[in-house]
């Protein structure tokens, strides 16, 4: 058999094959595969499964150096989802995924969509969904276009996982022009199951039947994959109709049907139909099990009439799986989704003939030989080369930048970088998400460093976090890679938690570009670099390129999702003080660096500068003194210091909490040889604060694991405020400044949204 | 003492509610699917949140219709205890149990957070345990929780002393500022005539022990058990 055109299909021109985005060499090697000229179908199926978003054909390469090996890891890259062993039989499915392209056109169904995706992948494992974190960028909160993305990104989030009843957790919101065109929406599920229970998308059994399950394909998202695949320009907002629409309802039922599903044993594989849809799914089913697969199009379920082979492969209708049943089983999955009143229709079955095939009735419209759909993609060995112009920015001398007069009162900065919208509480935002559903979360949003959800069958709870400083990325890609993952391992530790395994969303500009590809390639060599110092391996992700407009790319932002294991909820550490009288020790050096901090972007308007230098093997001494400290019980707190450094640190320490403020008076002479901005607002790495009842314990534990410590002051009364005293020099707020610029600067901002959507009509 | 606890297509505190019957109170629970017509023997029914049939018309509209609800109503008008938490309170609204309506926030936002509310009455099944005027904390998670109801049925309700709970702040006063949604008078729970049937937006069911920040919810559940087993 061979596929031949369709009545009416369009002829193969140069033109059509460049709409595809398939470059005249990838076009050929196309026809070399078939032997001959494809079909239409075919260059619709190709041009999805060679789009940079399935098939990482620029980053393959680079990403292969990761590593994605330990002893816990049960399934690395490649699954629907990565999974680790967290002990006493129970494991750990996650993933973070991108849904940046949709929701820069459409921020509320496309960030909607996001979190439906990415919780599709966790649920095929075999995983009931327990946590949701988000890692969200966006421009200057100073443009009413930013403050509507944040409005709609919010809510789209916020209707999608309260609808299903999975707590949004945690996550990580930053504000900078450099995303102003692009906003970055990254959504981490993380999902519990038993061991025995992990399910893997590989089609097997000849003669098995592969079911279509959910809701009915519709002609949404066509083309989807491959709209992520390119820069955003203005005609991308008349792509719109490429953005899917979610239904969080269908997703509920699509989810416990789906868990009983693998549960009953009826079925040998079952995978999301997510980018690219039907295509994907099944090609990349029929790839890991090495097998031959057919489908017939006017099987499917489709919600609209007249649809073509074409739309039906490449719709990205959402709440749709592609399941492979065992034969003789269609019945019993049927009376599963019939109880849950789904759809499921046999539209298929494995083969032995090495083909992946597509029919309309008898009519083939697509065949490839083997798996080399999916195996034969090109793969890019890019240039990459440092741009000058980023060597200059990291060269600059930003200790020759002359303080502004106001610094002269530290107190006064210390304000701003508290109301600086990357800094700010994101209450605002948290509110709108159901945190508490499933009665599970010990530390919600804003509660600690990284979120702490308990996990039902072990004593031991999962510390959860998502992290990136994309400006440190941008300014030394190498060491911001490392920072990001070390961060987020820091965070992770201070809730008590070892860290165990990532998930990373690598988001990216224009891969052809061999800066942005210098990029990409350093900062996941220096990801890599922290991954094996802290052991904490690569179990999957995602790729998002082309996050770029005519007015240029986002900062290179990897996003790690840490996954951190606390052994007994005695071990838990709250981030803010808990109330007054106990000592405040640092652990870990201050630093003379300023570079790349928030405290140059806020007060001075300045991205230059080399981010701060990261210590690997301090980094992890300083995990493994905080685990001990978790385990002993002797710190109340700990809070590690990142933007605006250890000032911003304290004064979050005392106001987090936001209905029980304490007072702090820290005495930093100590360090009085350093210049006042450095050691209040620089960034160093690898420092924490943890207040304590018991401070020469805390040295103690500290001096073991060879991590610089020291008492730096007390925590006292409210109505005290909080005071830092440098040599002869002293200043000091009463906490009511403090809490109004921590708590009361982004709801001021996104009230200045309401109103302008109340005036302009925008929803 | 046995509690149902109803499993609507789009219900996500089902579970929540039956381990809480099961490992916090210690009784016998069964989930009572939407389409059945058998309450299995329970002496308690709990309508539990989430968003049953997507919400989509209107918050409990579609559910009400449900088979289920057929024999929770009737369970209800024999007086035994049903319980309503935050969208199970919106269903027996629209299922006519209790007297208001639940519309969307007054912020128009989705509300996640902690909330305390005082206790008006302490001759339900859900509150014969608390004493009035007991403060109570625990979270509130919803779209669409602003009681309202017309000013007759108000004044009646108000009068007959069916106002069950309300929002309030640290320091057990009304306010606006205490109340998160622009509810009417405060009220974040109400009860029947007969004062069997109880609903209520925020969650005790999520309050059950200070390691999840607070164990305020355990008193209602353990007024239902003195309740049944008196």
């Amino acid at each position: 058999m061979s596929a031949t055109p369709r009545a009416g299909d369009p002829v193969i021109t140069p033109a059509l094959v460049a709409e595809h985005g398939l470059t005249a060499d990838e076009y050929e090697r196309l026809e070399r595969m078939l032997g001959r000229t494809p079909t239409f179908t075919e260059l619709g199926v190709v041009s999805a499964l060679w789009s940079e978003h399935c098939s990482y054909k620029h980053s393959r390469p680079v990403l292969k150096t990761l590593p994605t090996t330990a002893p816990w890891v049960l399934q690395g890259p490649g699954e629907n989802a990565g999974a680790i062993s967290i002990g006493d039989g129970m494991a750990v499915a996650f993933k973070i995924e991108s849904h940046n392209h949709p929701s820069a056109v459409e921020p509320y169904q496309g960030a909607a969509t996001g979190v439906g995706g990415i919780l599709r992948d966790v649920f095929t494992m075999g995983a009931r969904p327990i946590a949701m974190l988000n890692s969200l960028r966006f421009g200057s909160l100073d443009t009413p276009r930013v403050r509507y993305l944040v409005g709609g990104v919010v809510k789209g989030i916020g209707d999608y996982g309260n609808c299903v009843g999975i707590p949004t957790v945690a996550g990580d919101v930053m504000f900078d022009a450099a995303y102003e065109g692009n906003p970055l929406v990254n959504a981490m599920c993380v999902g519990v199951l038993r061991e025995e229970e992990l399910i893997r998308a590989k089609a097997e059994g000849v003669g098995n039947p592969i079911i279509a399950v959910g809701a009915r394909t519709g002609r949404d998202g066509i083309h989807g994959a491959s709209f992520a695949s390119e820069d955003l320009s203005e005609e991308n907002e008349a792509k719109r109709p490429r953005v899917q629409v979610g239904d969080p309802f269908t997703e509920k039922l699509l989810l416990e049907a789906s868990l009983e599903l693998i549960r009953s044993g009826h079925i040998v594989a079952i995978q999301d139909m997510g980018a690219a849809g039907l295509t994907s799914s099944s090609a990349e089913m029929a790839e890991r099990g090495d097998v031959g697969v057919t489908i017939d199009t006017t099987k499917v379920p489709v919600r609209e009439t007249g649809m073509t082979p074409y739309e039906i492969l490449l719709s990205e209708s959402q709440e749709r799986m592609l399941v492979v049943a065992k034969r003789g089983h269609e019945a019993d999955v049927k009376a599963i989704l019939t109880k849950w009143d789904l759809a499921a229709e046999v539209i298929g079955e494995v083969i032995a003939e090495p083909v992946y095939r597509v029919t309309e009735g008898d009519h083939v419209v697509a065949e490839f030989p083997g798996t080399r759909l999916v195996t034969d993609c090109p793969q890019y060995h890019q240039e990459a080369r440092e741009s000058t112009a980023i060597q200059a920015l990291r060269a600059r001398d930003v200790h020759a930048i002359t303080p502004r007069a106001e610094e002269a009162d530290p107190m006064w900065t210390l304000e701003r970088l508290l109301a600086a919208p990357t800094i700010t509480s994101k209450g605002w935002i948290t509110r709108q998400y159901d945190s508490t559903v499933r009665t599970g979360t010990v530390l919600g949003p804003g509660a600690a460093d990284a979120a702490v959800v308990r996990v039902r069958g072990t004593k031991r709870l999962l510390a959860l976090k998502t992290d990136c400083n994309g400006r440190y990325v941008y300014l030394d890609p190498r060491v911001g890679g490392r920072i990001a993952v070390a961060e987020a391992a820091r965070n992770v530790a201070c809730t008590g938690g070892r860290p165990r395994a990532i998930t990373n969303c690598l988001n990216f500009g224009n891969p052809k570009k061999p800066e942005v590809f210098f990029q990409f390639r350093e900062a996941v060599g220096g990801m890599g670099d922290a991954c094996r110092a802290l052991q904490t391996p690569v179990t999957g992700g995602n790729v998002s390129l082309y996050n770029e407009n005519p007015s240029g790319a986002v900062y290179p932002t990897p996003t790690i999702g840490m996954v951190g294991v606390i052994e007994d909820a005695s071990h838990v550490m709250p981030s803010a003080f808990r109330s007054a009288g106990d000592a405040i020790v640092l652990l870990g050096e201050n630093t003379d660096e300023i570079g790349a901090s928030e405290y140059l972007a806020t007060i001075h308007g300045v991205v230059a500068g080399a981010p701060p230098a990261c210590d690997l093997t301090a980094e992890a001494a300083l995990i493994e003194a905080l685990l001990e400290l978790a385990a002993s019980g002797v710190a109340r707190s700990a809070h590690d210091c990142s933007d605006g450094g250890l000032a911003v640190a304290l004064a979050e320490c005392c106001v987090g909490t936001r209905e029980r403020p304490v007072g702090a008076q820290v005495d930093l002479t100590a360090w009085s040889a350093l210049p006042t901005r450095a050691l209040l607002f620089g960034e160093a790495q690898g420092r924490v604060l943890v207040s304590t009842t018991d401070a020469e314990r805390v040295l103690a534990i500290a001096k073991a694991h060879g991590v610089p410590a020291r008492v730096i002051g007390r925590t006292v009364a409210a109505e005290a405020g909080l005071r830092i005293t440098v040599g002869a020099s002293s200043w000091e707020r009463p906490l009511s400044a403090l809490l109004d610029a921590y708590h009361e600067s982004l709801p001021r901002a996104m009230a200045r949204a309401v109103a302008e959507s109340v005036t302009e009509g925008v929803a | 003492m046995k509690i149902g606890v109803v499993s609507f297509p789009g219900s996500n505190c089902d579970e929540d509610a039956y381990l809480a019957a099961v490992e916090h109170l210690g009784c016998e629970a069964v989930m009572l699917w939407h389409k059945a017509h058998d309450l299995e023997g329970s002496d308690v029914i709990i309508l539990p949140g989430g968003f049953s049939y997507g919400d989509y018309l209107r918050s409990g509209a579609i559910a009400r219709f449900s088979p289920i609800m057929q024999e929770v109503v009737a369970h209800a008008k024999r007086g035994a205890p049903v319980i309503g938490i935050c969208n199970g309170f919106q269903i027996a609204c629209e299922a006519g149990l209790l007297p208001g309506a639940l519309m969307r926030n007054a912020s128009l936002q989705f509300r996640s957070m902690p909330v305390t509310i005082r206790v008006e009455r302490t001759d339900t099944p859900f509150t014969v345990l608390c004493r009035t005027g007991d403060l109570l904390t625990m979270p509130i998670a919803h779209g669409d929780g602003r009681f309202t109801v017309d000013a007759p049925t108000l004044e009646r309700i108000e009068g007959e002393g069916l106002v069950v709970f309300r929002y309030v702040d640290a320091d057990g006063v009304t306010s606006e500022a205490a109340n998160p949604n622009g509810s009417l008078d405060n009220i974040a729970g109400v009860t029947n005539a007969a004062r069997n049937v109880v609903g209520l937006m925020p969650h005790p069911e999520r309050a059950l022990e200070p390691l999840l920040g607070s164990d305020d919810g355990s008193i209602l559940f353990r007024s239902l058990l003195a309740t049944v087993a008196a």
